[in-house]
């Protein structure tokens, strides 16, 4: 049995250590993900939504947060929409609740850097991320946007960040808008294949 | 009736064949099209292509975007069914967990087995890949040359459909004319690759693949492949129009419902049961190839997965095609008094001297390559070129530090998107996100290429599989333990393939976020995991010392045979997929005309 004193001590040390945090909630967050995933034959031909094969357990203030963050990393442009319209946020969603392990650690991940980024905007101006300013928001961001860089007590926070940004990229480019801004026009049936026309190849010199 | 239950099976077959992958596939489909009553005998479940395949299916309609699982390692849609690392239910057991001694394996359950998801990389081994000890005095030899393979592998060839040229390299065998069809146009990282890989002394070639970049030849390949056999012909011709050529689209390892590419429930089955010669039984999973009279196979035992029920099945002769691991284990778990230690083991190599393929990979980023106009480069899924061994004079020479040789297999191009585009990046784009970061990923996609090193193990005392004296399926049956342990040789050719991908990279202008992994322990892929796992039943001209003689005949069970790479003498670099299939179709015409003298 832990006493109300030792979990405060638990949460105090939690929030200037980051690894004491991750295996607290990991630990935490574990029990919240039970279903099996799909099994070894799934039906390849369904068409699979976010919550389909295992509940989505984001709180409606962690999704707020995970929309905010998916747009400062691709917002809309002339190009395509932001991550959120493409239903990343979802897609994160379905992520985070995933039963198999890679996505359970991803979930630890996420979730003590949504803590992070909470902790650090009370700490920078008091108030939550979502209520920053893009200006203050952008602050944030690039001082934790590249792990290489990062200061040594933001290495974790930049490790958290560099996931999201992967995770948000793999939600977004695997859509049609995410494919139409890449320029990508392949997956049609086609009566040939000729290859690169004649004038790109000249252009790059070769053969 | 060609797909029967245990119950409704004929009293006798010819041939009882255990396997639908390619071994299984191909021994069925020669064996039948000749006129043998086959019974062929599937662990898995029933699979159907034209149905099952999801062709033009985008990562957004899958779960998770379609990643690998330890459900679907390969992806959500690779076609691999119940199966993957783990087969859930069917355990293996590793001597080791160590990285360098561990081994993998990769199996399927399901009709087609392995070629529904497999790459269709499809090369012939060469003259000196039959001989290696008289060349370099490591390994063994193989009681046949290449001499005896040719006419198998243009036949192979001819039937399943393969892209490729012919270059007349070295050890890297042409095809007579009309064998191949022609390869798909290269794209723009292969002409690269080409271009600049010449100027390190590296030649790069279009690569080999059982993909049909046209129609079949349905008018004249079925009398070259069943002379004097009209009924084949026909049903062959009738079979060969039915196949689509490539629609240039959607990823082959997915399997493909127009059968545009080989797999052995698109290629080898539909003939074969046409023929009315066939039965098939799913969900039959094998445990031992039971002894009649006179020292001669029965038949075989198998269970009903669907009723948990045992079943005996008998014929004239028994074919083992269930993968060389599988097939070893059949032949360890079917023990008696005549043989304690395993049927047709009184050499004791059964389970010896496993191999795989020597694995390394690395990726670069190529600058030529960024921003390219859009272009559709999903052509025929990729292994457009590879490089075939080039130092065959160096190694003669004593110039290498390893006895045998690797290709590599080159892959770029504007893929289709999915979960994994813009992922890594930072060392490209010191961290961007925002507006800056969609600008570098649609920069940098389409500009990363990746090489395949893909070498020869040579076979070693340390590399077996046995029985696990404790651990059974959820059969019963007992299961398999792997020892794994590579040699210098393999290491050291590891950490070569390392320093030419560099090489390359560095010619093509490109650079990698690593240097080249340099630890040979950490070049190396694990044993199994590029699953080209053969050996462990080798064929040979002395029964003290082999366990088949050259027709995959056990020494010790005239009517038992082995036709998946369990017989496999050596591992050359090349995927060993289509020595496979020739080495079957030349044990299954040797089982023919052995029941035409009667003596079968």
């Amino acid at each position: 049995m832990i006493d109300r004193r030792t979990t405060v001590k638990w949460m105090l040390a939690a929030s200037a250590a980051w690894p004491l945090l991750r295996r607290r909630a990991a630990r935490a967050e574990a029990s919240a993900v039970s279903v099996q995933g799909y099994g070894t034959d799934p039906n390849l031909l369904t068409v699979y939504h976010p919550g389909d094969l295992w509940p989505l357990t984001l709180t409606p203030d962690q999704r707020r947060l995970a929309a905010i963050l998916a747009d400062l990393i691709i917002p809309a442009d002339e190009s395509s929409p932001s991550a959120s319209a493409a239903g990343v946020v979802e897609f994160i969603d379905e992520w985070v609740s995933a039963p198999y392990p890679r996505h359970q650690r991803d979930r630890g991940i996420v979730l003590d850097g949504f803590k992070w980024l909470e902790t650090e905007a009370i700490r920078r101006s008091g108030t939550a991320f979502a209520e920053l300013g893009a200006t203050d928001q952008h602050a944030i961001c690039d001082e934790i946007c590249d792990v290489s860089r990062a200061a040594d007590a933001k290495r974790d926070a930049a490790r958290f960040f560099a996931l999201y940004r992967d995770v948000t990229a793999g939600g977004f480019y695997s859509t049609p808008v995410g494919r139409k801004d890449l320029g990508y026009i392949g997956n049609v049936p086609q009566a040939r294949f000729d290859g690169p026309p004649p004038e790109l190849l000249r252009k790059l010199n070769l053969p | 009736m060609p797909f029967v239950t245990a119950g409704s099976q004929r009293n006798a077959y010819d041939v009882i064949v255990v396997g639908s992958g390619a071994a299984g596939g191909q021994s069925a489909y020669a064996l039948s099209m000749e006129g043998a009553k086959v019974l062929m005998l599937e662990a898995g479940r029933r699979y159907i292509p034209a149905t099952e395949t999801p062709m033009f299916q985008t990562p957004d309609l899958a779960p998770l975007r379609g990643v690998s699982t330890p459900h679907k390692p390969f992806g959500f849609y690779d076609a691999t069914v119940d199966g993957g690392w783990e087969v859930p239910g069917e355990p293996y057991v590793r001597a080791s967990e160590e990285r360098s001694s561990r081994f993998e394996w990769w199996r399927a359950r399901m009709l087609g087995g392995r070629t529904n998801h497999w790459g269709r990389i499809s090369l012939r081994n060469g003259p000196y890949d039959f001989k290696p000890r008289s060349r370099d005095g490591q390994g063994f030899d193989w009681p046949i040359g290449y001499e005896d393979v040719a006419p198998y592998y243009d036949k192979v060839e001819l039937l399943i459909g393969v892209y490729g040229t012919n270059e007349g390299r070295e050890n890297t065998p042409d095809s007579p004319p009309e064998c191949l069809l022609p390869p798909p146009a290269p794209l723009v990282s292969d002409l690269l690759l080409a271009q600049r890989a010449k100027r390190l002394g590296i030649t790069a070639i279009p690569g080999h693949k059982a993909v049909l970049t046209r129609p079949l030849d349905y008018e004249r390949t079925p009398a070259r492949l069943h002379p004097h056999n009209v009924t084949a012909q026909r049903i062959l011709a009738e079979d060969m129009r039915a196949r689509a050529p490539c629609l240039w689209a959607t990823p082959c390892g997915r399997g493909c419902s127009i059968r545009a590419n080989y797999q052995s429930t698109t290629v080898h089955l539909p003939p074969a049961l046409a023929s009315g010669n066939l039965d098939i039984t799913t969900d039959a999973m094998v445990y031992e190839v039971t002894l009649g009279p006179r020292g001669r196979a029965s038949g075989v035992s198998f269970i009903d997965r669907t009723t948990g029920r045992h079943h005996h099945a008998s014929a004239r002769a028994v074919v083992l095609a269930a993968s060389a691991c599988e097939s070893v284990r059949i032949l360890l778990n079917s023990r008696s008094a005549q043989f304690p230690d395993g049927l047709a083991n009184s050499s004791g190599r059964v389970g010896r001297y496993l191999m795989d393929t020597v694995g390394s990979s690395a990726s670069g980023q190529i600058p030529l390559l960024e921003s390219l106009p859009p272009l559709n480069e999903d052509a025929a899924d990729g292994d457009q070129t590879y490089v075939p061994w080039w130092l065959y004079r160096e190694q003669r020479a004593g110039k290498l530090t390893f006895a045998r040789g690797y290709h590599i297999e080159f892959g770029g191009g504007r893929r289709m998107p999915g979960y994994g585009t813009g992922a890594g990046m930072e060392w490209l784009t010191g961290g961007s996100y925002g507006v800056k970061f969609k600008q570098d990923v649609r920069r940098y996609y389409g500009s990363f290429v990746g090489f395949d090193g893909r070498g020869e193990m040579i076979p070693n005392e340390r590399s077996y599989c046995e029985i696990d004296p404790t651990v059974k399926d959820k059969w019963g049956i007992p299961v398999l333990r792997f020892h794994w342990g590579w040699s210098e040789h393999e290491l050291q050719q590891a950490a070569h393939m390392q320093r030419t991908f560099a090489e390359i990279v560095d010619a093509m202008g490109g650079r990698m976020h690593r240097g080249p992994e340099q630890d040979p322990a950490k070049a190396i892929a694990p044993g199994g995991s590029i699953i080209h796992e053969v050996g462990g039943a080798m064929m040979g001209s002395d029964p003290k010392t082999s366990v088949t003689n050259q027709w995959c005949q056990t020494w010790d069970v005239p009517n038992l045979f082995i036709t998946d790479g369990a017989v496999f003498v050596s591992n050359a670099d090349k995927n060993p997929t289509l020595t496979i299939l020739a080495l079957a179709w030349r044990a299954a015409d040797h089982i023919l005309e052995r029941m035409r003298r009667s003596e079968l």
